[in-house]
Formats: structure tokens, C-alpha cells, sequence
């Protein structure tokens, strides 16, 4: 009706509320259904959830965040994501109070989680996942073996690439966590060496021919400068580079746009899918918290040819090495070496360690037998790696502690020699 | 700004998606002009997903004033908002997302567009309609099959989202098949390809050069050997697989102990024999596109989609010997950057002849219609023959044959009834929360009063439409009582899920990239399933 009628003016309450503005939730929250959880209460106190969020991101604002990512503007690029995020929220949503922390997420401990109902994530690394997993799983309180249910803090993970998408609820201790199914994450892919140094086919070969030889070899700015992907200069260096070497061997199809994707190991996105999957999470912080009985934790979306989702329970491993409490198992004869042990830490598919840090308890006292994240600990240490475990003075049943970036705490192992 | 960087923040900004539908996909997007009609919290969301990509312009069709219920549950209103007309209110805010975008708004009721101007839905290149009533949208969408315009149509009604799509004939030459089958013509070589191959003389080759064949070169080299010695009939069952796989195994070069040497070229070969294998033959969708009357009768009017699946049917009979152009690419394979390219190189010129001879076909067609051959140019051209093998045409049937008592899809609905919890429940509901409107001029259950009372009318309009159309199918009362509860109303979070979904088909249908769904989707947001029916 557009007549020319008096707009109506908003009283807004003193609860910041104006009439109406809870219309469209209430019928959920006030009235139980057939479906809702037989323990579901309806009430209006649900109502008030979800108005103190806090935000942790490291990252500013890229450019090429602006055709997805909508609560920033050009002029925001080059700001805290975090900071502009919260700004934005708190002033289009009344009521709501969004804490921003331009950090990561690893320079907060158990004092900083402990304090939330719920933990959403939009990551873009399965290292940061799994240490977030890690980060809740130690916050689990065993009263006498039993699980706490009070202790646990719910994960609702997603992620997106192109027209892909998933969306997964966690409950730490009580379904399968991130490392249950690290097998279902694809590996990374990383071309032979010897492709790359020789027999490039592709133009990709071409790229990481510039990137892994010749930038260290050459240095084009300067002593220890390490290539920077969000450098156009940087990337204009690669991509020139790659343009000779391909023409060396014929290959074509070498541009700015391939380059670049190459180097940063671009995914590409879009917002129709980040909004889908968005728009699943909150659907399952619900079943985490509230009304509909959780069956499924794990969803996936695809709409490259029509659209197609699907739901199934991702089971817990029984020896998970993140939440199984199962002590995790080394398997090894005495006459191996340290540098196998630190192999299989990283190269097995359950527990694709990245740089782990391995110390023993011998005479009593704490050694560190190979630390990589520390120069000086490095070069000290290692010498060990070509020693063998029993050169090393490790018995049968020893524990081994293993720290590393993918978990906040020590991962234990106990060593079993093998004939 | 100048225009390159203009163009380069363009290319910058939009980055992440240019690699997913390339420049040209770009471009069609910015050239398009879509129309929301009602700009509810689903339509909003709808639009924000192509703002945010750059759609060339948009325009609200929408009479509704702001209510606080709308502030709500929509992004793109404030409090400011209440009392504005909807249309105008949202548009400010959704164009300030993206400045490249042109933001309209027509602060009008669409049943009266209908009445005094239904023409003025011919411009837009897709119409998108939510939260609309059911008479509206069957008038609107009879006025787009008329004039060939795509129709859009989305709700989401409590826990439920639902999206249809109307559109009478929609081509895709880039589908992006998820596991397309490599097309090496290995059963059949082209000349070119048997000369290449021939030049290889795999005994006698450094051992160097022996491991660093391409795969499929071995493959060729074996299968010739291997035809010589079964009467020209390549290995067709698992057994005779196996034994050409023993032959792969024993062409490994062997040291001087006569222990195999490790040539992974081999290794590769042995484990694609079946890939190798699979008869190049045109797939059936692409022989149904040949058979259809389209591509049969091509006129002035035939949009140059035909035109080109005529001619590579003309080039398949002719030129092909009864198979589609040769696509032109290989994947990578173990091998010296020479030999590979070599190889790739066959391929690829074999696929620009075969492209031109499509090109001379099509420009005979274009002449003996009266059109001038630049008409296509040589890049569709050679688009559509690297695609050839995955065209793809749908069509969606307009409204009113879903609707009809003659023409509903009884069999389709009452087979997926077969389980009474299918999403095929949700969509009889959505239809009977219709027909109470008409009736009541109220969805059921608003407000908490009213629920009671209005499971009992909501029951007797699912009973009414059920006979209607003949269907005998059971629908549990627990979902009579679930739509009642859910009062018509439009979470966020499920206008959210939609406005995503529905902006990928929009851009799909933009574009002419990826396949759109066909023709009905129904999201189950209590359970987070999904399901898609042809109605």
C-alpha cells in the first residue's frame, strides 16, 4: 500500500527492543512442535542469547575480500577484520555486542575459551582447526572417568571452497572431533622435484620453479627478504621468471592471474556459497543448544550441478590421538633411528604433524631430544636424529612428549620396541 | 580512477570468483539486470549475493511498508527504516555494498504492475520473486513464460526453504563437470596421432627416454602390438585387460640381473588402462541435444547455442566419422617436458582443425539463414567444441502445468510419499498453507491464539488439495501441526541459507555456467537435508 500514509515511528523499548522485532523467532523459541527436543523448554529468556559475541581474527582487510566478505567496504582494506567486523555488526544490529581481538586465536589460553557457550569457526587452516580442537578438548573435566557435560563447549566448524562447502558440530569428548577425520581433509599438492627442477610439463611447474630455486638463489630484494604473496612486485618478479621458463620448453599458459593462484595457493570463493553455509551454522549452533535433536554432525554442500547437500554422523576414532584419551602408540625397534620416529609424526595420515618437538624422561630429568622451531635448539639437537633409539637411552615403554602447532597440548606416546 | 585501474581494482576485487566463471562470466553478470520482487529478508539476502559480485543492476518491485517485524529478521533495514516503503529502504542499503552496481527501486504493489503494466518484467534478464502469494506468482510467472524471461521463485516459511525455477529453455556449453573423462582417442587414433605415436620406437630408446615416455604413448605403442595379435579387437573384457596390463609390465626395462628398473611411465600406464580404454563414444545427453528439433530445423531465430550443435552434428557425420571434435587437452603425466609437449601439442592441433571444420559448418548455416558468419565468432566456437562432450539444455516448466489437475507430476510426488517423511511432505504443506490463504487471507498460526483452531482448517485445506489433484498420499498430522507453528515466519538463518542458494542458480542462469537445479527445491533446515523434484 503506498499511499501517503504517516510513517509509523519506532519505539524502541528499554531493552533496546522496538515492537515486532522478535516476530519472526519467536514462534520457535515460544512453541514446541513435534519435532523439537523432548527436553525443550519454550521460553522467551532463549531470546536474549547470542548478544555478546566475541570476535578473534589476525587478519586485515584484502581487497579481494570485498566480493564475499559484506560487513567491509574499500575503504576498509588494510583495517583489522576483527575491528571493522564488530563496528559494523554493533551498529546495523541494536543490541548486540561484538568484542573484537585483532589476534590469533593461539595467544589466548584456557582462561579466554572457558568463558563461552559456544565456538564458531571459519578457518582457513586445518593446523589452526585442529589447535582450536585441541584448545577445547583440554578444557574437559573427568569427574572419576565420567564426563562432565558442563565442561564441554561446542564447536560448529565450516568451510567453503568454490561451490563446496561444510558445516560440522562438534562436541568435544562426545562426538568425533577434527582429528577423528583428518583422513577426509585432501592433501595438499606439492609437485615432484624433480619436475619442477627439470622436466616441467605445466605451467604451474614453471611458477614453483621460480618460487622454490630461483627466489632463494637470486634474492631479487635483497638479502632474507622471503616472498610475499600479497606483493604485486613480488608476484610480477614470479611471474616474469615463469614466463622465461616457459618458453625455454614451449609450455603455455603462464599468466598474472595463474601465478598468483599458484604462489598463495589461492581457493577460489564466492559469496552465494559462503552464504549458505553461513546459513547452516546457526541451524546448528541450535541443535548444539537447543531445540532439534542432533543426529547428523557433518554436512556438505555442493551446487556446481543443481544443488546437492548431504548429512551423515562422522564417527570418533577409537585411538584418536586428539580426544581418544587412548595413550598413542610408537612402534619401533631399537636399532631405528630418531629421524624415522620424527617421519612418522609427520608423514602418517592421522597425525600429519608439521614441526614436531620430541623430549624424553631420562635419569630423571626432562631432554629434549629434536625441537625444529628453535635455531639454536635445532643445531644442537640435531645430531640425535641420526642416532638410534637405543643409542639414545630410551627403553621399552618409554613415554615420549610430543609438541607441536597442531595441538595446544603435549601429545603422549609411549614407545614400544619392536624385535 | 582511470579505466585500467579501474579495471585492475575490478580485477582485484572480484579475483576469487573470476576464477571460478572467468572474465567472460564476469561480464555477462555485469550486463544483467534482475528484478526482486518483495524485498523480505529472503529477497534481501538473494540480492546481497550478487551485489556483492558485481550483477550489472538490480530493481525492487515492492509495496510493502517497513514494520518492525521486518527490521527484525532483514540485514538491510534499521530501525530508521519502519514506516519507508520497503523497496527504497533496502535498495540503500544493499547498494552500498557495491558502487559498480546500479540499485532501482519501484515503490509498487506487483499485482498492480501486472494490472497496468505487465511489460515493464520484459527488460530483466532473470526476475527473482519472494514471500509472494500464490495468485501473484501465478500471474507473474504466466506474463515470464510469455516472454521468455527466467523465473525465480523463493520462500522461506519457518523452518523450510523452498525454490523453483521457471525457464523454458536454458543452454550450457561450460557445465564444469566434476569428473570429466580425459578424450585421448587411444580406440580410436586420429592420423596425426598413429603418426605421432609411430615416430616412437620404445626398444630401441635410450633408457633415459624409455622412462620419461608419456604414458599414453606406451599405451598406443602396446595396443598396436596387441591388435596385431588379436585380429584389430582391442581388450574388451577383464581378462583381456589384465593380460595387456601383463604386457604393460613386461615393456619395463630390466637392469642386467634382470630385475625390473623402476619407470613410474609404466606405472602410470598399467594403472590407466581402463581410463585409456573407454570407447570415445558421444554421450547420450549430447545425442539427445543432436535428435531435437532445435538443432534439426535451424532458422534466423535460432540462437547461435543450435546453430553450433548443428554444425558439430554435421562435423560428427562428416568430418568426425562419428565422433565429436577432439577436445584439445591431456592431463599431466610423468614424462620430459619435450615429449609431453609434443604429445600435447597433437592434441591440441588436432582440436583447432576439428573446431574449424565446426566453424565452416557453421558459417554455412548462418549464410543459407541470411546471417553474416561473425555472427558466432571463432572463441564461442572453439568453447563449444572443447564443452562439446558436456552440453547441456534444461528446461523448466512454467507454473501453470505443475499447477494443473491434467498436468500435475502425480507419479513423481506420490512415489517420493512412499517415505511420508520425504521433502516432498513440506512441499504438499507449502501448497496447503497456500490454499488456506485463499481461503483465510491469512497464513496459519500468526498468532498464538490461533494455532489451535487453525491445525484443525489447515488439515481440511491438506485433505482438499490432496483430492484435488488425486493424490493418494498420507500426510502425518505431526507436520500439519509444525506448519502451524511456524505462523509464516522467516528466520534469518533460513532466509540466509536461501539467499545464497538462490543467488548461485541466478548467477548460473546469468552466466550460462554450471547447471541449474531442475525444477523444484525444498531445504529442511530442522533436519539439514535437502531435496530437488521435477514438478
Amino acid at each position: 500500500m503506498a499511499d501517503g500514509e504517516e510513517p509509523m515511528a519506532l519505539d524502541v523499548g528499554s531493552s533496546g527492543d522496538w515492537d515486532g522485532r522478535w516476530r519472526h523467532v519467536q514462534k520457535f523459541l515460544e512453541r514446541s512442535g513435534p519435532f523439537t527436543h523432548p527436553d525443550f523448554e519454550p521460553s522467551e529468556e532463549a531470546l536474549s542469547g547470542f548478544r555478546h559475541i566475541h570476535v578473534v581474527d589476525m587478519d586485515t582487510i584484502d581487497v579481494s575480500n570485498l566480493n564475499r566478505q559484506f560487513l567491509f567496504r574499500s575503504k576498509d582494506v588494510g583495517h583489522p577484520k576483527a575491528e571493522v567486523a564488530a563496528d559494523f555488526i554493533n551498529s546495523r544490529v541494536p543490541g548486540c555486542h561484538v568484542v573484537p581481538h585483532f589476534k590469533k586465536i593461539q595467544e589466548f589460553d584456557e582462561s579466554f575459551y572457558r568463558q563461552f557457550h559456544i565456538i564458531v569457526c571459519g578457518l582457513d587452516s586445518i593446523i589452526a582447526r585442529r589447535w582450536m580442537n585441541g584448545m577445547l578438548l583440554s578444557l574437559l573435566v573427568y569427574d572419576d572417568g565420567v564426563l562432565d557435560p558442563s565442561s564441554i563447549i561446542p564447536l560448529i566448524d565450516g568451510g567453503t571452497e568454490g561451490f563446496k562447502g561444510n558445516a560440522r558440530v562438534i562436541l568435544p569428548g562426545m562426538t568425533a572431533c577434527i582429528d577423528c577425520t583428518l583422513e577426509l581433509y585432501p592433501p595438499q599438492i606439492n609437485f615432484p622435484m624433480c619436475t619442477i627442477a627439470s622436466m616441467p610439463r605445466l605451467p604451474e611447474h614453471c611458477i614453483e620453479y621460480a618460487r622454490i630455486l630461483q627466489w632463494p638463489k637470486e634474492k631479487p630484494f635483497g638479502d632474507g627478504v622471503a616472498l610475499d604473496g600479497d606483493n604485486p612486485e613480488h608476484i610480477h618478479w614470479v611471474f616474469q621468471k615463469s614466463l622465461e621458463r616457459a618458453a625455454e620448453f614451449n609450455i603455455i599458459g603462464v599468466t598474472y592471474r595463474l601465478t598468483q593462484g599458484v604462489v598463495k595457493r589461492i581457493i577460489p570463493a564466492v559469496a552465494s556459497t559462503n552464504a549458505v553455509i553461513a546459513g547452516t551454522v546457526p541451524s546448528r549452533e541450535n541443535t548444539a543448544l537447543f531445540a532439534y535433536v542432533p543426529l547428523n554432525n557433518y554436512l556438505v554442500f555442493n551446487d556446481v550441478d543443481g544443488l546437492y547437500t548431504y548429512t551423515f554422523e562422522a564417527e570418533r576414532k577409537e585411538n584418536c590421538s586428539a580426544c581418544s584419551q587412548v595413550p598413542q602408540k610408537l612402534q619401533f625397534p631399537p636399532s631405528a633411528k630418531l629421524q624415522e620416529v620424527l617421519e612418522y609424526l609427520t608423514e602418517n595420515a592421522s597425525l600429519q604433524m608439521k614441526s614436531p618437538a620430541i623430549t624424553a624422561t631420562l635419569e630423571g630429568k626432562n631432554k629434549t631430544l629434536y625441537l625444529q622451531t628453535v635455531a639454536s635448539i635445532e643445531e644442537k639437537t640435531r645430531p640425535n636424529l641420526c642416532k638410534t633409539l637405543k643409542e639414545l637411552g630410551l627403553a621399552d615403554g618409554q613415554e615420549l612428549a610430543v609438541a607441536d602447532v597442531t595441538t595446544p597440548q603435549t601429545v603422549l606416546f609411549k614407545l614400544n620396541f619392536t624385535s | 580512477m582511470t579505466m585500467a585501474d579501474h579495471k585492475t581494482n575490478k580485477d582485484q576485487r572480484y579475483d576469487r570468483q573470476l576464477r571460478l566463471w572467468g572474465d567472460h562470466g564476469q561480464e555477462a553478470l555485469e550486463n544483467a539486470h534482475v528484478c526482486l520482487v518483495n524485498a523480505a529478508a529472503s529477497g534481501t539476502e538473494i540480492l546481497k549475493n550478487l551485489v556483492l559480485p558485481g550483477i550489472g543492476a538490480f530493481t525492487i518491485v515492492d509495496g510493502h511498508r517497513v514494520s518492525g517485524e521486518d527490521v527484525g529478521n532483514n540485514f538491510f533495514l534499521s530501525s530508521d527504516s519502519v514506516g519507508k516503503n520497503r523497496a527504497q529502504a533496502t535498495t540503500e542499503l544493499l547498494q552500498e555494498l557495491n558502487t559498480d552496481v546500479s540499485g532501482n527501486f519501484v515503490e509498487e504493489n506487483p499485482d498492480r504492475l501486472l494490472d497496468n503494466d505487465p511489460e515493464f518484467f520484459h527488460r530483466f534478464s532473470l526476475v527473482i520473486a519472494v514471500q509472494l502469494e500464490e495468485s501473484t506468482c501465478l500471474r507473474l510467472g504466466s506474463v515470464l513464460w510469455n516472454a521468455a524471461v527466467p523465473f525465480l521463485v523463493c520462500r522461506t516459511y519457518g523452518l523450510v526453504g523452498y525454490m523453483r525455477l521457471v525457464v523454458r529453455e536454458h543452454t550450457v556449453v561450460e557445465s564444469h563437470p566434476d569428473n570429466a573423462l580425459e578424450d585421448l582417442r587411444l580406440d580410436q587414433p586420429f592420423p596425426e596421432l598413429t603418426n605421432h605415436i609411430t615416430s616412437y620406437d620404445l626398444d630401441n630408446m635410450e633408457k633415459k627416454d624409455h622412462s620419461h615416455t608419456p604414458w599414453v604413448i606406451i599405451v598406443a605403442k602396446y595396443l598396436q602390438k596387441w591388435c596385431r595379435e588379436h585380429d584389430f579387437q582391442l581388450p574388451r573384457n577383464y581378462k583381456e585387460k589384465e593380460a595387456f596390463r601383463q604386457l604393460l609390465r613386461e615393456g619395463i626395462r630390466k637392469n642386467e640381473n634382470g630385475t625390473p628398473e623402476e619407470e613410474e611411465n609404466f606405472d602410470e600406464a598399467i594403472k590407466n588402462v581402463n581410463t585409456a580404454l573407454n570407447p570415445s563414444k558421444i554421450p547420450t545427453a549430447v545425442e539427445d541435444l543432436f535428435n531435437a528439433e532445435q538443432c534439426e530445423n535451424i532458422t534466423s531465430q535460432s540462437p547461435a547455442f543450435w546453430v553450433m550443435v548443428r554444425a558439430v552434428r554435421d562435423f560428427v557425420q562428416a568430418e568426425g566419422r562419428g565422433s565429436l571434435p577432439v577436445r584439445g587437452t591431456i592431463p599431466d603425466m610423468i614424462a620430459d617436458s619435450d615429449k609431453f609437449i609434443s604429445l600435447q601439442n597433437v592434441y591440441r592441433e588436432r582440436a583447432l582443425q576439428d573446431a574449424a571444420a565446426v566453424s565452416r559448418h557453421v558459417e554455412s548455416h548462418l549464410q543459407a539463414v541470411g546471417k553474416l558468419p561473425e555472427c558466432i565468432s571463432e572463441q564461442d566456437i572453439r568453447l563449444f567444441c572443447k564443452n562439446a562432450a558436456f552440453l547441456r539444455v534444461v528446461h523448466c516448466r512454467a507454473l501453470v502445468e505443475e499447477y494443473g489437475v491434467d498436468t500435475v507430476h502425480k507419479d513423481e510426488i506420490t512415489s517420493c510419499m512412499d517415505n511420508p517423511d520425504s521433502e516432498m511432505v513440506l512441499y504438499l504443506m507449502l501448497r496447503s498453507v497456500d490454499c488456506f490463504y485463499q481461503q483465510h487471507s491469512r497464513y496459519p498460526g500468526v498468532y498464538n491464539y490461533q494455532v489451535e483452531d487453525d491445525i484443525v482448517r489447515l488439515k481440511l485445506c491438506v485433505h482438499s488439495l490432496l483430492q484435488e489433484y488425486g493424490l493418494t498420499v498420507n500426510v502425518k498430522d505431526d507436520y500439519v501441526h509444525e506448519f502451524c507453528r511456524y505462523g509464516a515466519a522467516e528466520p534469518h538463518t533460513v532466509a540466509a541459507f536461501m539467499g545464497g542458494a538462490a543467488a548461485q542458480e541466478a548467477i548460473k542462469l546469468i552466466t550460462h555456467q554450471f547447471v541449474p537445479f531442475n525444477n523444484t527445491f525444498i531445504y529442511n533446515a530442522m533436519a539439514q537435508t535437502s531435496a530437488t523434484f521435477q514438478l
